[in-house]
C-alpha cells in the first residue's frame, strides 16, 4: 500500500435540493447521473448474469443433446411448459436461448455496463461538470432501458417462447416463426434504441457544453473520448436499426413485404404476402448499426483500460493523441465495414473488395491504441492492483480477438470460417476476456469512489486468475472446432454432422472435436463458480470493505478523485479549474509523483 | 446545484446546451429517415418491370399539403422572431397559425389515408380484375365506382396515355369474387413503404404540435419569469419543426411525383 497522500477528507456535503430520506426521489427516480449511473450498472450486471446463466444451460444442451439439464431442468419445466418438457432442452427453446443469450448480452448487459453505467457515473466527474447536461433526459433514458429489458424477459413466458432467430434476426425466418417472441423483440429493441439514443445525445451535449474551465479538448481523460466517439456511434447507428424495426414490425403487424421476396414458400406453402421485398435490405440496415455496435462494446474497454494503465504504471500515456485521433478513425471507419458480415450472402464481389479494404483499413487504429497501450507499460513503476492485473490481461485478449479478425474480413478466408465456431471464438475474445475483463477492472478501480471503501485485494485477485483460465478454456478450443468444420447454432452441438453418426460422410466431425464440448461445458460451469468471490466480494465490501483514509486512494490524477467521497449531488466542493493533462505521473522536480489535473503548484522554472 | 448554460450561451462552443441536443437529435432523425429512404431505393431498384406504381396518389392534395407546411415553418419563424422581440401578442397570433396548419396537414392526410383504404382491388372468378372504391359492401354483393382491367399491370401505370380513367358504378356479387384486397400497407411494397415514411411522418407532425401547442398553452406562463429561456424553447421547438417539414419536401417528390 502506496504511503497515505496528502489529500484531506472532506466533511459529508448534504447539498439543500436533495433531502434526506426521500427514497423514491432519491434512488429510483433521481436526476443525478452518479445514481443512474449505478441504476444502469446493478440492472445490467443482473442481466450479465442472466445472460450467462442462459449460456451455461446452451453449453449442456451441446454437449449432452437431448438430457435433462441438471439443478435447473425441473424448473425450466415447470416455468416453460411443454417446450422444456422434462428438464430437457427443445431445439426451439435452444434457438431462443441463444437469440437472446445475444440480445442480452449486447444490448442490455454490456452496453448498458460500458456506456450508461461507467459513463453516466465518471464523464460529468471527469470533465468536473455538476452534473449531464439533461438530467431528466438522463432519467428517462434509464426508464427506457428497463421497459425494453422488462418486455425481452417477459418474451421468454408468452405462449411460443422468445425470439428465435438470432440477435441478428434475419428475415424471412425471423417473420416465419408463427410465435410472438418476434413481435415482443422489436418492441423491445424500439425501447432499447430510444434509451441509447437520448443517452448518446445527453453524453455529446454534456462534453462539449460542460467541460469545466481549461478543460480543453486535448486535456480530455481518454475515457471521455472514448465515452465521446461511442455517443456519435450510438447516435448515428441506431436510427437505422430502429427504421429496418419498425419495418419488420409492419411485417410481422401490418403483413407487408418490406423483407419478403415474390414467390417466398413457408411450410411448402406460398406465403401470404405481396412479396417484392428483400431479405438483404434487413441484413444492411441490421448491420449498419452492428456493426458500429462491435466498437461500442470495446471502445468504454479501452477508455477505462487507458485510465487504470496510466495511474498503476505511474507514468503518462504513450501517445495520447495518437489514441485520441485513432479512436476519433475508428468511429468514422466503422460506419463503413458493415458488409464485412455479409460476404456469404450473394451481394457481389466488388462490393466484398470494397468492404475487405475497408475492413482492413479500420484494424490500423485499433493496433495504434493497442500498441500505445503495450508501450505505455514500458519503464512503468507497475503496481500489480487488482484493476491491474484485469488490465494487463485485456491487452494479449484484446489482441487474440482481434487478430483472429483478420481471416474473417478477407472474403476468401471467410468461406470456410463463416457462421462457425470460430467465429463465436473469435468475439467473445474481444467481448469476454477484452470488454468484461476491462469492465470488471473498472469496478475494482472505481469502486473506492464509489462506496468509499475497498473491495478485498485477495478475493479479487482469486477472482481475475480462475477468470482468465477458465476464459481461454471455453473459447480456445472452439477455434479448433470451427476450423475443423462445426456450425455455430445447431441444437444438438453438430452431433447430426458427426462421424459417429454418419461414418461413411466425408468431412464429418471427429470424436476428437465433438469431446471438446465437454471440456468447454465444465470450463464454462468453473467459470461460473469464479464468479461467486466476485459477487460476495462486491456486496460484502459495500458494507464492510475496508475505509478508505483519503479521497483519492490511488493517487491518481483526474478530477473524478478531487471530489468528496462518495461525490454528493453536484459533485464538487469548489468549481474545478483545469490547470494540465489528464496524466501527469512522475513529473521531474514535482514532490510526489502526481500532479492531479486542477492542482496549483508551483512552476518549475529550471531542474535542479 | 445549477446546470451551466442552460439559458446562457457558452462562450466558446457559442451555444446553449439544448441547442447542441436538438442538433444530435436531428441528426439521428436524418439517419432514421435516410435508412427509410435508402429501404425505398432498394425495394424500387429490386421490383419488377412494370409492377412499381405511379400516379397512384393525388398530386394536387400532396401540393396543397406541401404549402400548408411551408406555411407553417414560416408562422413558426415569425413566433420565435416576435419572442425576441418582446411581442408576446403577436407570438401567440403566429403560433395559433402554426397549429391550425398542422391540423390541416393532418386532415388531409387522413383523407389521403381513407382513400387507400377505401380503394379496392377486386379479383373475380373469371380472371378479370375490378378496380375502384367501394360503395356500398352488403353480404350478398359489393358495389364499387371503378373499372375492369384484364390484365393486372394496367392498374400500376396511372400516368400512361393510354390508361383509362372512365369509372362507373359496378355491382360485384360476392359468389363471383376471388381475392378482395385494398389498398393498404400489404398490398404493395410502394405502398408500405408509402405508409411507413408518411405515418412516422405524421407522428412526427402531431408530436411536433403538441409540443408547440404546449408553450403555446400551459407552457407560454414561462414567458411571464423568465423570457429567454421560454424564446430558447420556442426556438428549439422550432428547429424540430422546420426538420419535419423538410423531410416532407423530400417525401412528396419521392413518393407523389417520381
Amino acid at each position: 500500500m502506496p504511503a497515505a497522500p496528502p489529500t484531506a477528507i472532506h466533511p459529508p456535503v448534504h447539498p439543500p435540493d436533495q433531502e434526506e430520506g426521500a427514497f423514491w426521489s432519491k434512488y429510483v427516480f433521481s436526476t443525478d447521473h452518479k445514481v443512474i449511473g449505478l441504476q444502469y450498472g446493478m440492472t445490467a450486471l443482473f442481466f450479465l448474469l442472466f445472460g450467462f446463466i442462459l449460456m451455461v444451460i446452451m453449453r449442456w444442451q451441446i454437449a449432452h443433446p437431448g438430457q435433462p439439464v441438471p439443478l435447473v431442468g425441473p424448473l425450466l419445466a415447470s416455468v416453460l411448459g411443454d417446450t422444456a418438457a422434462k428438464g430437457t432442452i427443445s431445439p426451439d427453446l435452444y434457438n431462443s436461448f441463444g437469440a437472446m443469450h445475444g440480445t442480452i448480452m449486447v444490448f442490455l448487459a454490456i452496453v448498458p455496463l460500458a456506456f450508461g453505467a461507467f459513463g453516466n457515473y465518471l464523464v460529468p466527474l471527469q470533465i468536473g461538470a455538476p452534473d449531464m447536461a439533461f438530467p431528466r433526459v438522463n432519467m428517462a433514458s434509464y426508464q427506457f432501458y428497463v421497459i425494453g429489458g422488462i418486455i425481452m424477459f417477459v418474451s421468454f413466458f408468452i405462449p411460443g417462447g422468445a425470439a428465435q432467430a438470432g440477435w441478428t434476426s434475419y428475415p424471412p425466418l425471423a417473420e416465419s416463426i408463427p410465435t410472438d417472441g418476434q413481435t415482443f423483440w422489436l418492441i423491445g429493441m424500439v425501447f432499447l434504441i430510444t434509451s441509447s439514443l437520448l443517452g448518446a445525445v445527453n453524453f455529446i451535449a454534456t462534453v462539449i457544453q460542460l467541460r469545466a474551465p481549461g478543460m480543453t479538448w486535448m486535456r480530455l481523460p481518454f475515457f471521455v473520448w472514448a465515452q465521446f466517439v461511442t455517443g456519435f456511434l450510438l447516435l448515428l447507428a441506431f436510427p437505422p436499426l430502429e427504421a429496418a424495426g419498425i419495418m419488420q414490425l409492419m411485417d410481422k403487424v401490418a403483413h407487408t413485404s418490406f423483407f419478403l421476396p415474390t414467390g417466398l414458400a413457408v411450410g411448402g406453402q406460398l406465403a401470404d404476402a405481396s412479396g417484392g421485398g428483400s431479405p438483404l435490405l434487413w441484413q444492411h440496415l441490421f448491420w449498419f448499426l452492428a456493426h458500429p455496435e462491435v466498437y461500442v462494446l470495446i471502445l468504454p474497454a479501452m477508455g477505462i483500460v487507458a485510465e487504470i494503465i496510466a495511474n498503476n504504471t505511474r507514468k503518462p500515456l504513450w501517445g495520447y493523441r495518437s489514441l485520441v485521433y485513432s479512436a476519433l478513425s475508428i468511429g468514422f471507419l466503422s460506419f463503413i465495414v458493415w458488409a464485412h458480415h455479409m460476404y456469404l450472402t450473394g451481394m457481389g464481389t466488388s462490393i466484398s473488395t470494397f468492404f475487405q479494404t475497408t475492413t482492413m483499413l479500420i484494424s490500423i487504429p485499433s493496433v495504434i491504441i493497442l500498441t500505445c497501450m503495450f508501450i505505455s507499460l514500458w519503464g512503468g513503476a507497475i503496481r500489480f492492483t487488482t484493476p491491474m492485473l484485469f488490465v494487463i490481461a485485456f491487452l494479449p485478449m484484446f489482441g487474440i480477438g482481434g487478430l483472429t479478425g483478420l481471416p474473417l474480413g478477407l472474403s476468401t478466408s471467410d468461406i470456410h470460417l463463416h457462421d462457425t465456431y470460430y467465429v463465436i471464438a473469435h468475439f467473445h475474445y474481444i467481448v469476454a476476456p477484452g470488454t468484461i475483463f476491462a469492465l470488471f477492472a473498472g469496478i475494482y478501480y472505481w469502486f473506492p469512489k464509489v462506496t468509499g471503501r475497498m473491495m478485498n485485494d485477495f478475493w479479487g485477485k482469486v477472482h481475475f486468475w480462475c477468470s482468465l483460465i477458465f476464459m481461454n478454456l471455453i473459447f480456445q478450443p472452439m477455434f479448433a472446432q470451427g476450423m475443423a468444420g462445426m456450425l455455430r447454432r445447431m441444437a444438438d452441438g453438430g452431433a447430426n454432422y458427426s462421424q459417429a453418426r454418419v461414418p461413411e460422410a466425408v468431412g464429418g466431425l471427429s470424436a476428437g472435436v465433438m469431446g471438446l464440448h465437454t471440456y468447454i461445458l465444465w470450463a464454462a460451469v468453473a467459470l461460473g463458480i469464479a464468479q461467486v468471490p466476485f459477487i460476495l466480494n462486491f456486496f460484502w465490501s459495500i458494507g464492510h470493505g475496508r475505509t478508505v483514509d483519503c479521497d483519492n486512494p490511488w493517487e491518481a490524477t483526474t478530477l473524478e478523485w478531487q471530489t468528496p467521497t462518495p461525490p454528493p449531488h453536484g459533485n464538487f466542493t469548489t468549481p474545478p479549474v483545469v490547470r494540465r493533462g489528464p496524466y501527469e505521473y512522475s513529473v521531474p522536480g514535482q514532490e510526489r509523483d502526481f500532479t492531479p489535473q486542477n492542482e496549483l503548484v508551483p512552476e518549475i522554472t529550471a531542474s535542479p | 446545484m445549477d446546470i451551466p448554460y442552460t439559458v446562457a450561451i457558452r462562450p466558446d462552443t457559442g451555444l446553449y446546451n439544448a441547442k447542441v441536443g436538438i442538433w444530435l437529435f436531428l441528426a439521428s432523425e436524418v439517419m432514421l429517415f435516410g435508412a427509410l429512404f435508402s429501404a425505398y431505393i432498394l425495394l424500387r431498384v429490386g421490383a419488377q418491370d412494370d409492377f412499381w406504381p405511379h400516379g397512384w396518389l393525388n398530386i394536387p392534395l400532396g401540393t396543397l399539403n406541401t404549402l400548408v407546411l411551408i406555411t407553417s415553418s414560416i408562422t413558426t419563424v415569425l413566433a420565435w422572431a416576435s419572442c425576441k422581440m418582446n411581442q408576446f401578442g403577436r407570438f401567440k397570433v403566429f403560433h395559433a397559425c402554426t397549429l391550425i396548419l398542422a391540423a390541416t396537414f393532418v386532415g388531409i392526410k387522413s383523407y389521403e389515408y381513407h382513400d387507400k383504404f377505401t380503394h379496392y382491388e377486386i379479383t373475380l372468378n373469371d380472371g378479370r380484375i375490378a378496380d375502384g372504391h367501394l360503395l356500398e359492401s352488403k353480404p350478398d354483393r359489393v358495389v364499387i365506382r371503378g373499372r375492369f382491367v384484364a390484365d393486372r399491370k394496367d392498374l400500376f401505370d396511372l400516368r400512361a396515355p393510354t390508361a383509362s380513367h372512365k369509372h362507373e358504378e359496378i355491382t360485384l356479387p360476392r359468389a363471383d369474387i376471388k381475392r378482395m384486397e385494398s389498398y393498404g400497407p400489404w398490398h404493395h411494397t410502394y405502398l408500405a413503404i408509402y405508409f411507413t415514411l408518411t405515418g412516422l411522418h405524421a407522428l412526427h407532425v402531431i408530436g411536433g404540435a403538441i409540443v408547440i401547442g404546449f408553450l403555446w398553452g400551459p407552457g407560454s406562463r414561462l414567458w411571464r419569469r423568465d423570457p429567454e429561456r421560454f424564446t430558447n424553447r420556442v426556438e428549439i421547438s422550432g428547429l424540430f419543426w422546420h426538420f419535419v417539414d423538410m423531410v416532407w419536401i423530400f417525401l412528396f417528390p419521392v413518393l407523389y411525383l417520381i
